[in-house]
């Protein structure tokens, strides 16, 4: 493994009576591509201003290369921030923007200019060198606003929802890009985003925020398959939460009984026994089969078509309210709505979490 | 984009259109209130004055020629430049332009810091800022004398605290015309910049100091040149009723503090005084204050095309 570039330990951050960070602590590889990934309000802009230096944090420690950084002002951290709204000069010329940063750390014109028009060019913008920021699209003043915070070569790049502003389509190109640039740059990004797809498709390794809480530092596939809690099931990803009663816990595995009275076993990141637990059911892990070999019973009420798949909205017996993706090419067998339907729970279906 | 209306015309052309005649009572304001009085005063400036005030109505440049022509005594002189008049104008320029320097220095922190409160203090900073001026400006400036006399509260203070053991002697001075100066229109200065630090989107000072600019080298780089056009809004409306004053030189300055305005003003008071004349040094003021305006709009066009 490569060394830690930031290390974030017990970092509290309260602004008046309101704590917005509880002793968050999160380490940051060397080349890695580290997202920040929690609902609006979480408490995600915060940790990157305090990791900037806009805010003093109120306890514990940001270490870069294992040093405090609580005594540099944001001016002297080796760190660049895409901001939300990219905040570019709007009085300057886009290579002006990407110079600014190289020139007051004392580059020569000659070679700020040839800096800033590599890194315009590694977001291929070379051809607008000389226009201003409101001259140009909401994507290419994103670019902009990455090329200006690349040029410098931070130790870390900061980027606040920096996909946010862009439409869809546009959206979902500069995603893969981002991670190229990321790879071809070798500088560690924390990435701040509240949108669970972007997330997954773009990281090295999540952490999942709630309320100044880290829930779950993980791979994407870690966070999507083993989510620790409740939180972090129901966030990321789609998910049917069931309250079910707990039979035994054993090495990781919970035996829980199914609504209709079946056993289950399934994984758990719980240890102890406990007596009440919520089963997290992903739907496309689901399956229609036989009422003789189903672990649930349901009647079907809805259908959504998504294209690729399709969305079966049920009702358990309780009137508790699921959802089931099936994929489209099964779409001959789809019930009526009304009919009852048996479930059949795939490997990985099933987790089980605290109430 | 703007949408397209049933009948083919766009709505912004028909919006356009609504525009015009909502500047109707502007056209009235500006032709009767300006245009009129303006065209007034360059036809007086050409008439051949009256003795007691008032013209002849017979066409002379014998205004303009006072003003700028040193025939000597008796007139018979070959004419040389007569300094007396653009001495004074000199010298008004250099007080309305130091007036507006000295409203820049204490306008520009004054309205960064209302802009920096919060909504409702800044609501009561602004009054606070304003409040004064509801008060008529010839007695704002005549309180003015009697703060700064020799035998007012201002020296009464410091040779009370012994800071000086003799009055400041700053009546009738040119400190004293900029005090005054700077007292009657400090709120040009502050509003004009309040309203543009208000409208600063403080990321880009965040920006700044991210990409490892200092705070001087952030005011210099970054706020200045982007709160330019109320910086430049505030001197204009500072410097330009400064080179007309005639209330503050007239109480607060001595004959050495004598500028246009109080010049102006002579020519039509009274019996000494002399219309023609009076109406050319307007059109003179009213010239320069025009150079300065034009040479700044074709600066900020130039800049808008860059
Ligand atoms: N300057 C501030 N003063 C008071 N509260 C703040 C301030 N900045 C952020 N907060 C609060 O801290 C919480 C986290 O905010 P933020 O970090 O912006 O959330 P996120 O970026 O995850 O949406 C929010 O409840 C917000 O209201
Ligand atoms: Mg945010």
């Amino acid at each position: 493994m490569t060394g830690t570039v930031i290390n974030i330990d017990r970092v509290v951050k309260r602004f008046g009576t309101f704590t917005a960070l509880h002793e968050v602590s999160l380490d940051i590889a060397e080349n890695e591509f580290f997202t920040l990934l929690g609902p609006s309000g979480c408490g995600k802009t915060t940790l990157l201003r305090c990791i900037a230096g806009f805010e003093p944090v109120s306890g514990g420690q940001i270490r870069l290369h294992g040093e405090d950084i609580a005594p540099l002002p944001p001016f002297k951290r080796p760190v660049n921030t895409v901001f939300q709204h990219y905040a570019l000069f709007p009085h300057m010329t886009v290579l002006e923007n990407v110079m600014f940063g190289l020139q007051r750390l004392g580059w020569s014109v000659v070679d700020a200019e040839g800096r800033a028009k590599q890194a315009l060019e590694l977001v291929h913008l070379s051809q607008f060198l000389k226009r201003r920021p409101g001259q140009l699209s909401g994507g290419q003043q994103q670019r902009v606003a990455l090329a200006r915070a690349l040029a410098p070569e931070p130790k870390v790049l900061l980027l606040d929802e920096p996909l946010s502003a862009l439409d869809l389509k546009l959206r979902q190109a500069v995603r893969m890009e981002l991670k190229q640039i990321q790879r071809e740059t070798g500088i560690a990004f924390v990435f701040v985003t509240h949108d669970q797809e972007e997330a997954l498709t773009m990281s090295d390794r999540i952490a999942v925020m709630s309320d100044g809480h880290v829930q779950q530092i993980g791979a994407p596939r870690e966070i999507y398959e083993a989510p620790v809690n409740r939180f972090v099931a129901d966030f990321i990803g789609e998910t049917n939460l069931i309250e079910v009663p707990v039979l035994g816990i054993a090495d990781g595995m919970a035996e829980v009984s199914l609504p209709g009275g079946r056993a289950l076993r399934c994984p758990t990141p719980l240890n102890r026994a406990v007596g009440q637990g919520v089963l997290s059911l992903r739907p496309e892990r689901i399956d229609l089969c036989p009422a003789s070999e189903a672990d649930l019973t349901v009647i079907a009420t809805d259908q959504v078509y998504l294209g690729t798949d399709i969305q079966l909205k049920a009702q358990l017996a309780g009137g508790q309210e699921m959802t089931v993706r099936l994929q489209n090419a099964q779409a001959t067998r789809l019930p009526e709505r009304g009919a009852e339907v048996g479930l059949k729970l795939e490997a990985g279906a099933a987790r089980l979490l605290s109430a | 984009m703007a949408a397209m209306a049933p009948g083919g015309a766009s709505s912004s052309e028909i919006y356009k259109g609504h525009a015009k005649r909502l500047l109707l009572p502007t056209w009235l304001v500006i032709g009767v209130f300006l245009l009129v009085p303006v065209a007034l005063m360059a036809t007086y400036s050409v008439l051949t004055k009256e003795f007691r005030g008032g013209v002849i109505w017979e066409f002379s440049l014998a205004a303009y020629d006072q003003f700028f022509l040193d025939r000597g005594l008796f007139g018979d002189e070959p004419p040389r430049i007569e300094w007396t008049y653009l001495t004074i104008f000199w010298r008004s320029i250099w007080q309305a332009g130091l007036a507006t320097l000295l409203c820049l220095l204490i306008g520009f922190p004054t309205a960064w810091f209302i802009a920096t409160r919060d909504a409702r203090m800044r609501t009561v900073w602004l009054l606070i800022v304003t409040v004064p001026y509801w008060v008529n400006l010839l007695i704002r400036t005549v309180s003015m004398k009697f703060l700064i006399r020799d035998e007012g509260p201002l020296n009464a203070v410091l040779l009370w605290s012994g800071l000086i053991d003799q009055p400041l002697g700053l009546i009738n001075t040119n400190l004293a015309v900029q005090l005054g100066l700077f007292y009657s229109y400090l709120p040009f200065m502050v509003l004009p910049i309040y309203a543009a630090v208000e409208r600063y989107d403080f990321a880009l000072s965040e920006a700044a100091a991210d990409l490892y600019a200092g705070r001087w080298t952030t005011l210099r780089l970054v706020i200045l040149p982007v709160v330019r056009p109320g910086l430049i809004a505030g001197c204009i409306l500072v410097f330009v009723p400064s080179l007309g004053a005639f209330l503050a030189p007239d109480l607060l300055g001595g004959a050495k503090s004598f500028m246009i305005g109080s010049l102006i003003e002579e020519q039509f008071k009274g019996a000494a005084g002399n219309w023609p004349f009076g109406a050319a040094a307007a059109m003179i003021l009213m010239s320069i204050v025009m150079v300065v305006l034009l040479v700044y709009a074709r600066a900020q066009t130039r800049e808008a095309t860059a």
